[in-house]
Parts: C-alpha cells; structure tokens; sequence
C-alpha cells in the first residue's frame, strides 16, 4: 500500500493552482445555486418557486413546495456533501483510489439494519417501535453503520494504534458477515418484504420531510464542518505514516477523526437515503483531475460538487416517469458511469491507470 | 372485527357519504377493480402500478408502485380523495399527505369472503356511493353463495394444490398459509399441498416431491389473461422434482391470470367457480 500514481504528494499541481482553485470553487457553488433554484422548480406537479409567494396558494400546493420540496432538496444536498466528502476522506486515508465509505464496514452495516427493520419490524419490541415511529427502517440503518464501524475500528486498532491494511481486510470479512446475516433475513422475508428491501438498495429520496432532515442533518453538518480539519494531516499523510509522523502529524488522531467523520457522515446519508452508491468514488476522481489532490481545497470542493450531482440526480429521477419515480441510485450510475469512464479514457494518461 | 375497523374508518371520513369526490386516486389493483365495478371509473385522475384492471385502467396516470408512493407524484394528480389498499406506503409518503391535508382511505387486506363485501362497502362509502356499493356488495354476495354451492357439492376427492409463484432458473416459489392464493385454493375446493410457513418461499426439490400436489396452479403473465406466460406448461411439467410428483406425471397444471385469481374483489365469485371448475376437470379420471 504504496502511494499510489492517481494520488501523488500534496505538491502543487500542474495547472496553476493559486487561480484554478478559486475558479472552480466559484464555478461550483454557481452551480449548486442554480442546480437548487431548478430542483425547487421543477417537479411533477408543475408548481413553481413563482407561486411560493401567491397568497392564495392552496393546502396542497404549500405543502408540495415546504413540505415536500425544500426538506428534499436540503436532504439531497446533505447527502450528496456527505458522501463525496466520506468518499475523499476514505481514499485519502487508505492511499487508494478504490477506497469508499463502504470499505469501513458502514454500507454493509447500514444495509444490515435496514433489512432488520424491514423483515423483522414486527418482532421489534413495541417501546423501541413507538419511540422510532414510522422511521425505524432509518434509525436501524444508522445504528448498524455506526456499530460496524466502531467494532471494525475496535478490531484493527492495538495498544493505541490503527493498522489500516488490517482495517481493510477486517472491513472486508464484516462486509462478508453482514451480508450473510442479510441472506438469512431475506430468506426470511415475504415477498413485500423483499421489495421493500429492492427499493432501499436502489435508494430513494422520496420519503424526505423535516423531521428526516431534522435528525439526519446535524450529523451530517458536524462531519462536513470537522473534515476540512483534516486535510493537512492526510496531504502529510499520503506520503506514508512514517513521514507523516516524523513531520509532527498526529497521525492516529487523523485516522480515528477520519473513521469517525465517515461513519456519522455515511450512516446518516445512508439512513436517510438508501443505497446510493458512486457519489464517493466518482466526485473526489473528478476534482482530482481538475484541481489536483490537496486536501484543502478537494474536501470542500467535493462538498460542493457531490451536492451538485445528487440534486441533479434527485431532480431527474423525479421527472424522468412523473407522476411515478425512478429510483435515484438508477440514475446516478446510468449518468455518472458513462461519464466517469470517459474521464477515465481521454485522461488515461494522466492518471497512469 | 375487520367490520369494525372499515366502520372506524368510516367514521373517520363523516363527510364521506355527504360530500361526493371528484378527483379520486386509486392504489392497489383490487381497489381499482372495485372502482370500476362501482361504474365510478370517471372519477378516477390516476393509479398505482398494480392496477392492471380493467385494461382501460391502464390509461390513466401511473403514480408508481404501491409501496414505493412519492409525494409529489401523488399530489401532482391533484386526488381529493386517495383510496388505499392495505399494504401501501411508505409510512413518511403517507404522513406528508396526510399533513397536505389529502383525505384518505385504507382498505385493509383480508383474503376472505367477508373481506371483499367489506372492501366493496368500504370502498363505495368513501366515493359517496352507498347505494351502489350495497347492489354490487348483494350481487358479488350472490356469486360467492353459488360459487361456494357449487363446490360443497362437489362430493369427490378434494385435490392437493401447489401454488407456484415463479419458477426462477429452476428454483421454484410456492405459496404457504396467509395469503391469497392458499385462500383461494381453499375457497375452491383443494387443498393446499405444502404447509408450515406463511407467505410465499423458495421451495427445495424435496419439499416439492414429498408435497406431492395431484394439481399444479399457476399465473398467466398478462393480467388481462391475453398474453400467457414466457414460461410454458413444459418447464413447469418437467422440472426434476414436479416430474415425480402426480400433477407432473398427469400433466396437470391451471394458469390463471393474477389479479383475477389474487385480487379478493368483485371478480372474485368468477374466480373461485372457475378454479373450482378446473380442479373438477383435472381430478375427473380420463
């Protein structure tokens, strides 16, 4: 686990960074603005930002507008932040290009307490029932991120130390686990069950409303918010922990914010959104190609872009068979693939691949 | 006790009766079937993806699938009115329309006889159509009273019947206890060949040979019955464990359109004189 080619040392980039930097920035919060302004627009009721300020709004119409829209855009936005911020944070912890939140155990966690929620509900002790309410599928998700996690932290971590090519094989095997005690739900499920479990995979903003955001969010903010923190120790750190440490890089602090910034950014995306996959791979390799690998400027960049790309996702899957709905995860690699691939070969080159 | 919970419901919607709707959306097949067997299809501004029935039906805007319901797409028909089969979500969908201040109706599932007089009721005073609702309720009652005399009469030898789901890459799915198709299989005079789960499950070759169903039943893919199946008679007939088994060997099999054999509405009466009608063919000696 060398450094690899895709992810040299934090020196300057090619380019001129000092003005390319600040230019895609701007180009990018540009973007979201107007990528929010288009998503709050457009819909499959066909009601406008125009009518928000008519008095004589109806129930409904408010209700598609406050109720249903906005949480949905903040939600998507949130999302989208999270993920490709985990996704950086994970490749640039790793020194691996193919590093992704779910290599820290949370997807398959996340996905293993979904399916507990889904098959099993019914035999969920009626307190924990009422004190979750109709969101028990989203509170399990995030606990079995979260646990995974921690347990897979518990294991590759020994007298104060994180060993990250055990985290990665120990991510693999819980991976493993989980997906077996998976299996064993869904062979237990009935067959509304099983779409039920079909549709969480494929991801889905849908059921977005402010009290979703309200639990999610702070999660999510606090991890974004902590990340840029970060990025000097994992600029030191991608030229392998030893010079790390020798330049005065704490390092075990980095990994063990990295881990835990990851696993309350990806619980709470996951649990509120489903399986959305790609965000984390895809954005951080684009920045790269365009702003080069510092830290400092991708972690916030990759914010920015992943808000970006999952509004516009979200505002496609809504309208692509309105009045129904794709699901998100569908559009996001029918889009996303393509387009990543063609990066991939025009910048083959570069990227030494 | 399922009276009583329509009845609550009923009494939750007091305008109901007074107030007729005029933009109602259906979710759920069987809802749908009842609508338009209530002649109150022009009141309908959409559906979900399980209603396939009436093909007319099919004309309508699709909302998407009854489990999965977006609220905009919902609320984009405009509805002032949602009927809902039991079963229809997810719970956040339902509680933002709720807060939109959408009225709705449940139908619970209930895969009995009672059950579908109940959802014909049911669904006929949330439209402001009682009166309606009670002939269709009195003739659906009358064609379940003859279907069912027709089967008490039948004095021969009650056949055991697999009900399969799909038979996957060579992996069978075939129905248990609590659902429609062991209803139905009851209702019509059979019995059920495999027991001791509830729901639909993948079946083992051994479960299969030692149920050993003189009948195999099946669903015809199109709804409308028209289209059959992609998988003919023959890959049923012949899969290794069936082939033993006395339905395999005689070759006997009944294909059956699904919502029409599954839904519990009003072509239920229908459904349960032709099953019982086929298993009558099936089991007479050749």
């Amino acid at each position: 686990m060398t450094a690899s080619p895709a992810m040299p040392p934090a020196a300057p980039s090619r380019a001129a960074p000092r003005l390319k930097v600040p230019l895609v920035m701007a180009g990018l919060a540009v973007l979201l603005v107007a990528m929010a302004g288009l998503g709050l627009s457009l819909g499959a009721s066909g009601l406008s930002p125009r009518d928000m300020l008519r008095s004589d709004l109806d129930e409904a119409g408010r209700a598609i507008l406050f109720d249903i829209r906005l949480p949905r855009l903040l939600l998507g936005a949130l999302v989208g932040a999270a993920l490709a911020v985990s996704g950086a944070l994970m490749q640039g912890l790793f020194r691996n290009p193919l590093a992704d939140p779910g290599l820290v155990g949370v997807g398959a966690g996340a996905g293993l307490g979904a399916v507990i929620a889904i098959v099993l509900g019914g035999m969920i002790p009626a307190g924990v029932q009422a004190l979750t309410g109709i969101y028990m599928v989203p509170v399990f998700a995030f606990l079995g991120g979260w646990l995974t996690t921690l347990l897979l932290y518990r294991v590759a971590s020994l007298r104060g130390h994180t060993s990250i090519a055990t985290m990665l094989l120990a991510g693999i095997v819980l991976a493993a686990l989980a997906g077996a005690a998976t299996g064993i739900l869904i062979y237990m499920a009935a067959d509304r069950q099983l779409r039920d479990l079909t549709f969480w995979g494929l991801g889905s903003l849908a059921g977005a409303n402010w009290t979703k955001l309200a639990a999610a969010a702070p999660m999510m903010i606090l991890g974004l918010a902590a990340a840029p923190l970060l990025a000097r120790g994992l600029n030191a750190m991608a030229l392998g922990e030893a010079v790390a440490r020798h330049m005065g890089v704490p390092v075990e602090r980095v990994k063990r914010g990295a881990i835990l910034g990851v696993a309350a950014m990806t619980g709470a995306a996951v649990a509120v959104s489903g399986g959305i996959g790609f965000v984390g791979i895809v954005v951080p390799h684009i920045l790269r190609l365009a702003i080069g690998p510092d830290h400092r400027s991708l972690l916030p960049a990759a914010a920015l872009f992943g808000a970006v790309l999952l509004i516009a996702a979200d505002t496609v899957s809504r309208l692509v068979v309105a009045p129904a709905e794709l699901p998100i995860g569908i559009i996001m690699a029918l889009i996303g693939a393509p387009v990543f691939l063609w990066i991939l070969l025009a910048r083959r080159a570069v990227m030494e691949i | 006790m399922i009276r009583l919970a329509f009845a609550l419901a009923r009494a939750v919607l007091p305008a109901a009766a007074a107030r007729a709707q005029e933009r109602v959306l259906s979710i759920g097949g069987a809802v749908t079937e009842v609508i338009y067997a209530l002649g109150e299809e022009g009141r309908l501004v959409g559906r979900d993806t399980t209603s396939g029935f009436p093909p007319e039906a099919g004309a309508l805007p699709d909302v998407g699938y009854m489990r999965q319901l977006s609220p905009e797409g919902v609320l984009s028909v405009a509805p002032d009115l949602i009927i809902l089969s039991g079963g229809a979500g997810p719970a956040e969908t339902l509680a933002t329309l709720e807060a939109a201040g959408v009225r709705m109706l449940t139908v619970p599932e209930d895969f009995t006889t009672d059950g579908v007089i109940a959802r014909i009721e049911a669904v006929a005073g949330a439209l402001g159509v009682p009166e309606k609702g009670a002939d269709l309720a009195a003739r659906t009652q009358a064609g379940l009273d003859a279907a069912r005399a027709q089967v008490a009469q039948y004095d021969g030898e009650r056949p055991r019947v697999l009900f399969l789901l799909s038979n996957a890459g060579g992996r069978l799915t075939g129905a248990g206890q609590g659902n429609a198709a062991d209803a139905m299989i009851t209702l019509a005079g059979g019995v059920n060949a495999v027991g001791g789960f509830e729901g639909y499950k993948a079946l083992g070759d051994e479960a299969i040979a030692a149920s050993a169903p003189d009948i195999l039943l099946v669903m015809s893919r199109g709804d409308d019955g028209a289209s059959e199946g992609v998988q003919d008679d023959d890959d049923y007939l012949t899969h290794p464990a069936i082939a033993q088994t006395p339905a395999g060997q005689a070759g006997r099999i009944i294909r059956m359109p699904g919502m029409f054999l599954l839904g519990f509405g009003p072509r239920t009466p229908e459904a349960i004189a032709e099953l019982h009608a086929a298993f009558r063919r099936q089991m007479s000696p050749q």
